[in-house]
């Protein structure tokens, strides 16, 4: 859980070296970049890893290449070089194929046709779970965002934040180890923003998740994080690495706190400075 | 394709209907007052008559057309959706086949029904395939186009699912591809009368296997004008059953859940 404390600067490598056999990250990029086929270099070269319990948020500007790197983390593309790792290993060797990880992606995705239930517990009949054991985990998984009474209803019947609560119960339903969120809630207003923020943060503690979270908002990534990539374009690369050391639960008041305000300061100077500077960005102000 | 049955129920069926009285009205009165002869254009009420006094031999030949209509809207439900499911198995496929639907679809029937007609020995038979051919591309074609329109995210989470071919097809891409299904089915129910109809006048059986088109036919050779009107108005109404029929279907089968079939707001 060092990786809490770890400031910028500190490499990957000697992260890797204090990562035990045992205590493997979770997912560790090495060295990852992505050029896409029409010669686009999406993302420069990165390596980060992602500790066990951590809550790391990747936060920049729009083009910046973190849905891309957060893809790549998913295995959904395969970088152009570089090597990742889920525990040490290749997806594949995850068990329960690949069911340790889910994704949340920015809008809901859900399927039109089907009632709450059946699209939360798509990932188990796709994985040819038996339907008893199906039952309970759907039901726990939607008392989880608090839609239980909403099982029969179809996805249109549903306000947008709560289409976005089924969208994180189908995620946890496999009861994963990593959950991988793409802006889940950039289309959503900031109250229920602010309330799906403060669901997911009891939902990382009570299940001891590891997330990785894209946003492009900073009060959003203070919020959240325990650390925080801030990422910058053209190339996408990150520019700073940087723990968010504060301590949960984290209540609405802290979101206007000082602490949270200088943070957010921080933050923000690193995003203005790269937007202004060049790829020098990467010795921004700390 | 926009107003597929919706708005207020009344009015859309008060209003047409209006139209309807409306222009009868005007058709008869302008018959009557013009001393139109019958021979050229009869009023309502002598096609009415002639419907009523010809039932027998008219409804006999509205069911071998019918009957091929139908037959070759299943046989084009069928294959189109078959051929959909075939192309999108892989691109390679769709590009190398694609074209040959395209090619079926734009030559005129007139030009095939003759080579159908002497190649297949059962005329019945060589009729349903020529009205196939007409009926077939818009299954095709939307139901392909169906299969592929996925949402991209759906797509990405059955692949880190690791689900099957199977899996995605039946759960994912055969579900998506229903409105668009139905859509092509709204034109091929057309279609496959037009098609029939057509292969009728190519073909010209008469007798006992005598559909529409042939009473058309030979009505318009007897001058049996009011025949031929009454003939038409069948033809017509059953082309405006079928589609009613496949909008109903559209809407039992998405209501619940599609855009096209959502009660409008207003």
């Amino acid at each position: 859980m060092d990786a809490r404390h770890r400031g910028q600067g500190e490499g990957p490598a000697l992260n890797a070296r204090r990562g035990a056999a045992g205590d493997a990250p979770v997912v560790a990029l090495a060295g990852v970049d992505k050029q896409f086929a029409n010669g686009t270099q999406a993302l420069a070269p990165i390596s980060v890893d992602v500790r066990r319990g951590e809550l790391l948020t990747l936060l920049g500007p729009s083009g910046c290449g973190k849905s891309t790197l957060l893809n790549i983390a998913a295995g959904l593309i395969a970088p152009t070089h570089g090597a990742v790792r889920w525990w040490g290993g290749p997806l594949a060797a995850t068990g329960g194929a690949g069911r340790r990880l889910a994704f949340v992606f920015q809008s809901p995705t859900l399927m039109p046709w089907a009632r709450v239930d059946t699209n939360v517990r798509l990932p188990l009949d796709l994985a040819r779970v038996p339907r008893a054991q199906s039952d309970v985990a759907v039901a726990d998984a939607l008392a989880l965002v608090g839609l239980t009474s909403f099982a029969r209803h179809l996805p249109r019947e549903l306000s947008g934040g709560m289409q976005m609560r089924v969208s994180i119960a189908r995620a946890l339903v496999t009861a994963p180890d990593l959950l991988l969120m793409d802006e889940p809630f950039g289309a959503l207003d900031d109250f229920t923003r602010q309330r799906l923020d403060a669901e997911l943060l009891a939902l990382w503690a009570a299940r001891a998740l590891t997330i990785v979270f894209v946003t492009h908002s900073i009060v959003e990534a203070v919020y959240l994080s325990t650390r925080v990539a801030v990422m910058g374009a053209r190339p996408g690369r990150v520019l700073a690495d940087i723990a968010i050391d504060e301590p949960f639960p984290r209540g609405d008041d802290w979101r206007v706190s000082t602490a949270a305000a200088a943070h957010a300061r921080r933050l923000s100077e690193l995003v203005a400075h790269a937007s202004t500077t060049g790829a020098d960005a990467s010795r921004a102000p700390a | 394709m926009t107003d597929g049955g919706r708005g207020p129920g009344a009015l859309r069926v008060v209003a047409p209907a209006a139209v309807a009285l409306v222009v009868l009205a005007a058709w008869q009165a302008l018959t009557a007052g013009l001393d139109v002869p019958s021979y050229l254009v009869p009023s309502p009420a002598v096609v009415a008559r002639t419907l009523v006094d010809d039932r027998a031999l008219l409804f006999r030949s509205l069911g071998v057309t019918l009957g091929i209509a139908l037959a070759a809207l299943a046989i084009a439900v069928i294959v189109g959706t078959l051929t959909a499911l075939l192309f999108v198995q892989s691109r390679w496929i769709e590009m190398s086949l694609f074209p040959y639907a395209v090619l079926l679809q734009v030559t005129p029937i007139v030009a095939i029904a003759p080579l159908i007609i002497i190649w297949v020995k059962d005329a019945w038979v060589a009729l349903v395939l020529c009205a196939v051919v007409v009926a077939v591309f818009p299954i095709i074609s939307n139901t392909t186009l169906g299969l592929r329109s996925v949402d991209p995210g759906l797509l990405d989470l059955f692949r880190m699912a690791r689900a099957s071919r199977w899996q995605t097809l039946a759960r994912l891409r055969v579900p998506s591809a229903l409105p668009y299904f139905f859509g092509g089915l709204r034109i091929a129910s057309g279609l496959a009368l037009i098609g029939a109809v057509v292969a009728e006048f190519v073909a010209g059986t008469g007798g006992n296997g005598a559909g529409l088109a042939y009473q058309i036919l030979l009505a318009g050779f007897q001058l049996n004008i009011p025949r031929l009107f009454a003939a038409l108005v069948l033809i017509a109404a059953t082309g405006v059953v079928l589609f009613a029929l496949t909008v109903w279907l559209s809407k039992a089968a998405l209501a619940r859940w599609h855009e096209s079939e959502l009660p409008v707001r207003d």
